[in-house]
């Protein structure tokens, strides 16, 4: 079983109130739901819509063709209509939009009318929608019911009352006036509240949390904003302090300054305010001061279109600021690696006393996943070398910047020893003040510099999926794991064919992890949400390997399993 | 060795016993090896004297004090004496200052910039820190130029004025920061002269005394390159707030007018006082012990888990 669902409409009419209750529904039923969100900037009209794709296995990603569609506008009805799959059905209001049909699959049904004289008010549309939907899979009322239920019962007795006769009568209404009988069906299971719908900003945010996240401060910016939401929705539970600031560079100076003091600190922004951030990535690099960054990508230059989704500032990201200096990369596939590299970004900034970048998107962000198990068990929190009185035993020559093991100086937390520290942003000599020596100077460099080869021991290599050999290999990094695992396991339904390949931890690179004799021997195809491949290049450089093949999408959108495949060359 | 957070804990309670300590502050416990690189006669040396003084009167201990700075000449001041240190970007002095001030609210946080520094590339945070109130200590040497980059107008040179940059004299109108101050409730606003070490070292102790943000406009004579705005001209022109007759620090229209002279009689001393709350102390989350000392344990967030369920 698996069937998707698009609700298309105006920003501000409840995609996604409805959206949420059949994720929940189907979830509590031990089904699996992926929900991708497409929606303009703007807080009301527009077209958006939200996609629901239900199944009994795990699904991770967005098809091109739907069972289901509802239209809440006309726009929809003039965009998506074709996004239904042979026998599908479109559900919408003649009342309410100027669409006539005579195919029995296009099925009217007074949406409004149904919610003003059930439901006592308009609003009540959502409901009426979703209870149809519902009889339409032929799955029973009674879990929907449920959840409708838990969604408004704190709005009072009358609200409850009227969404959930709402939902019954848009259930009832197609029972009774459908002419077909849907090849598509959801088939009954029993309630068991077991798995878990989140987002990636979600997934991201609980990571940090668990990893002893104490300070937050960003400015807002899609799609980073919901990071700092849910941080901020916990943080008086967790004893989190979340500082909205004036600006991107004075969140970043704000993050500097708490994990300078000693507290983990993080900021979370998307391309354009990580460029205002970047010289501040800098003296985080200069004054060895750990700083978690995540960049939640949307596709630019400049504003580009802010509320959608791409991989287009990996070369910004690694490049970023001025100067030679240290840093780590670090971009999830999915929720439950997202939380474990949270925590691993946090472990390498302390530990190296470096800025590190966790390089999301907006796809990635604002999905919803079923996860399965998710649990912080194994988050280590390691601080890296700090300094305390009893290691010190002369405070008055504590140099902040003595050279130790791998380039890592120890620290010490300001306040917490008896000593002092000088960091300085200016090249310094080992006790933090600033110098122009030549010698120094060529001192502290490599002294920063020999780091890097302490990271590149501890980044991951990449997952390769399914072992053993194979004809093609799917080149890919960060929020693309699920698309391309898909569009590999559709490839390998007659024996392997293709492998995936996929980077989650990005920079610096190890060459160890390549197994560059066999890969020499198979077509390498490199799929990105970009217009030039910026990992292929990156990947080509580091390894000698050439890409056989690009396969580039940069309309904002996200990938397909279908729309991979059908461009690969040779594909069985 | 003790773990991170046990001693993280330990120090803390201890930093809130200042009784405890037997020995006194002294000047010398602000010595600093490292030699000082400003010009000779420069008004930094007398502002990092009365600095010094200040420090000693209140006896701060220099291990539990943190001074951020900016770039510029001003910004060398920390590296000058025993404190904790963190010589950032230039204009970003007081973010920086408000992420160590949350994390560790025990600690005594300093900023201390230039004219430009301060209320030209970081006029913005300048503002924004005003409107928290985030108990921390201003220091402004403001010398009507800029010298770290040899010579060109800032933000508080006056109209007229003749720099590198502008030949033909500034068409722009100098910025005031008191007004500024005073416009977004500020709740310490002073001014101070390097030719008054004394006057400046009693508001410096008074700016770090005062609970909330404390802005210390100081004039610092540049000898090198503002020749209009000297040592004599302040010296002519200033004068004490409160030398003549009682001058009420909480009246905010007063502060106004008083904040607007300027020409032949320049005020200096607090201009404006009034005490609003703190930001940190309305953050629940470091009501009972600063964020550094706080410990997490991963597995409690297991429970938050039942939320998405």
């Amino acid at each position: 079983m698996d069937i998707s669902i698009r609700i298309g409409g105006e920003a501000g009419q409840g995609i996604q109130s409805i959206s949420s209750i059949f994720a929940r529904t189907f979830v509590r039923q031990d089904f699996y739901v992926f929900i991708n969100q497409d929606f303009a900037s703007r807080i009301r009209g527009g077209h958006n819509f939200d996609q629901v794709r239900i199944s009994n296995a795990p699904v991770r990603a967005t098809v091109d063709r739907v069972h289901i569609l509802i239209a809440l506008d006309k726009e929809t009805t003039n965009r998506d209509i074709g996004c239904l799959t042979e026998g599908g059905v479109l559900l919408f209001d003649r009342d309410a939009i100027d669409f006539t049909s005579d195919d029995p699959n296009h099925l009217s049904i007074p949406f409004s009318k149904i919610a003003s004289e059930v439901g006592k008010s308009k609003i009540m549309i959502n409901s009426v929608a979703i209870g149809a939907v519902i009889a339409l899979t032929d799955f029973e009322l009674q879990p929907v019911l449920a959840c409708i239920e838990e969604q408004f019962q704190q709005k009072g007795s009358d609200v409850l009352e009227n969404n959930l006769r709402s939902a019954t009568a848009g259930y009832e209404f197609v029972r009774r006036n459908l002419k077909i009988i849907p090849f598509f069906k959801v088939p009954s299971a029993k309630t068991v509240r077991r798995k878990m719908t989140l987002t990636g900003s979600q997934a991201m945010a609980l990571g940090a949390m668990a990893s002893g996240l104490k300070f937050y401060s960003g400015y807002p910016m899609s799609p980073a904003t919901s990071i700092m939401e849910f941080v901020a929705s916990q943080a008086e539970r967790y004893n989190i302090i979340v500082e909205q600031a004036e600006d991107e560079i004075a969140a970043i100076n704000m993050v500097i300054g708490a994990n300078f003091a000693g507290a983990r600190a993080m900021t979370a922004t998307s391309g354009g305010g990580f460029c205002l951030m970047v010289e501040a990535l800098s003296l985080a690099g200069m004054t060895e001061t750990p700083a978690v960054i995540i960049v939640g990508q949307r596709p630019g230059p400049s504003t580009g279109l802010p509320t959608r989704t791409e991989q287009g500032d990996l070369n910004f990201v690694m490049h970023a600021g001025h100067g030679d200096f240290p840093r780590a990369v670090l971009a999830p596939g999915y929720p439950e690696q997202a939380a474990y590299l949270m925590s691993k970004a946090f472990n390498l900034a302390d530990k190296y006393q470096i800025p590190v970048i966790v390089l999301s998107d907006q796809h990635f962000n604002d999905s919803y996943f079923t996860v399965d198990k998710l649990d912080f068990q194994d988050i280590v929190i390691d601080r890296g070398r700090i300094l305390s009185d009893q290691d010190l035993p002369l405070p008055h020559e504590y140099n902040r910047y003595a050279a130790g093991d791998s380039g890592i100086s120890p620290r010490i937390l300001p306040g917490l020893t008896k000593a002092v520290l000088y960091a300085d942003s200016d090249e310094h000599t080992t006790a933090g003040h600033i110098t122009e020596s030549a010698a120094i100077r060529n001192q502290m460099m490599r002294k920063r510099m020999q780091k890097i080869k302490g990271i590149q021991q501890e980044i991951g290599p990449p997952e390769i999926y399914p072992g053993g050999q194979a004809e093609l290999a799917l080149l890919g990094w960060g929020s693309t794991y699920s698309v391309i695992r898909e569009a590999v396991d559709q490839l390998n339904q007659n024996g392997n064919f293709a492998q995936m390949i996929h980077y989650s931890e990005i920079f610096p690179f190890n060459p160890e992890h390549v197994a560059t004799e066999a890969l020499s021997k198979i077509r390498i195809i490199a799929i990105e949400n970009n217009y030039t491949g910026q990992f292929a290049d990156y990947f080509s450089m580091a390894t000698g390997l050439p890409i056989d093949q690009r396969i580039l999408k940069y309309d904002g959108r996200p990938f397909t399993p279908a729309e991979i495949i059908n461009q690969i060359k040779d594909a069985p | 060795m003790m773990d991170v957070h046990s001693r993280l804990l330990k120090s803390s309670t201890r930093s809130k016993m200042p009784l405890r300590r037997i020995t006194m502050v002294t000047l010398e416990d602000f010595n600093s090896d490292d030699p000082i690189a400003w010009c000779p006669g420069c008004g930094n040396f007398s502002i990092l004297k009365a600095l010094r003084q200040a420090l000693v009167e209140i006896q701060q201990q220099p291990h539990e004090l943190v001074i951020v700075s900016g770039i510029g000449q001003a910004p060398k001041t920390p590296h000058y004496l025993r404190c904790n240190c963190f010589n950032g970007l230039h204009g970003r002095t007081l973010p920086v200052a408000t992420g160590i001030k949350l994390a560790n609210h025990k600690l005594t946080v300093l900023a201390q910039g230039g004219d430009g520094d301060g209320y030209g590339e970081g006029g913005n945070h300048f503002l924004h820190a005003m409107r928290r109130n985030i108990n921390i200590t201003y220091l402004v040497h403001n010398n009507q130029i800029y010298g770290l980059t040899k010579g060109q107008a800032s933000p508080t040179s006056d109209a007229g004025f003749v720099t590198k940059t502008t030949p033909q004299g500034s068409i722009n109108p100098a910025c005031n920061p008191l007004l500024l101050a005073i416009a977004s409730d500020c709740s310490f606003v002073a001014r101070g002269f390097a030719g008054e070490i004394d006057h400046l070292a009693g508001l410096i102790k008074a700016g770090i005394q005062h609970k909330g943000f404390a802005l210390i406009d100081i004039f610092q004579p540049c000898v090198s390159f503002n020749r209009v705005n000297t040592f004599k001209w302040y010296s002519d022109r200033v004068y004490k707030v409160d030398a003549d007759s009682p001058y009420d620090t909480k009246d905010r229209l007063n502060a106004f007018q008083k904040a607007q002279e300027w020409g032949d009689k320049i005020p200096i001393g607090i201009i404006y006082r009034h005490q609003r709350p703190t930001l940190e102390e309305q953050i629940p989350a470091i009501a009972d012990q600063p964020l550094v000392a706080q410990q997490t344990d991963p597995k409690v967030f297991t429970e938050l888990l039942e939320i998405f369920k």
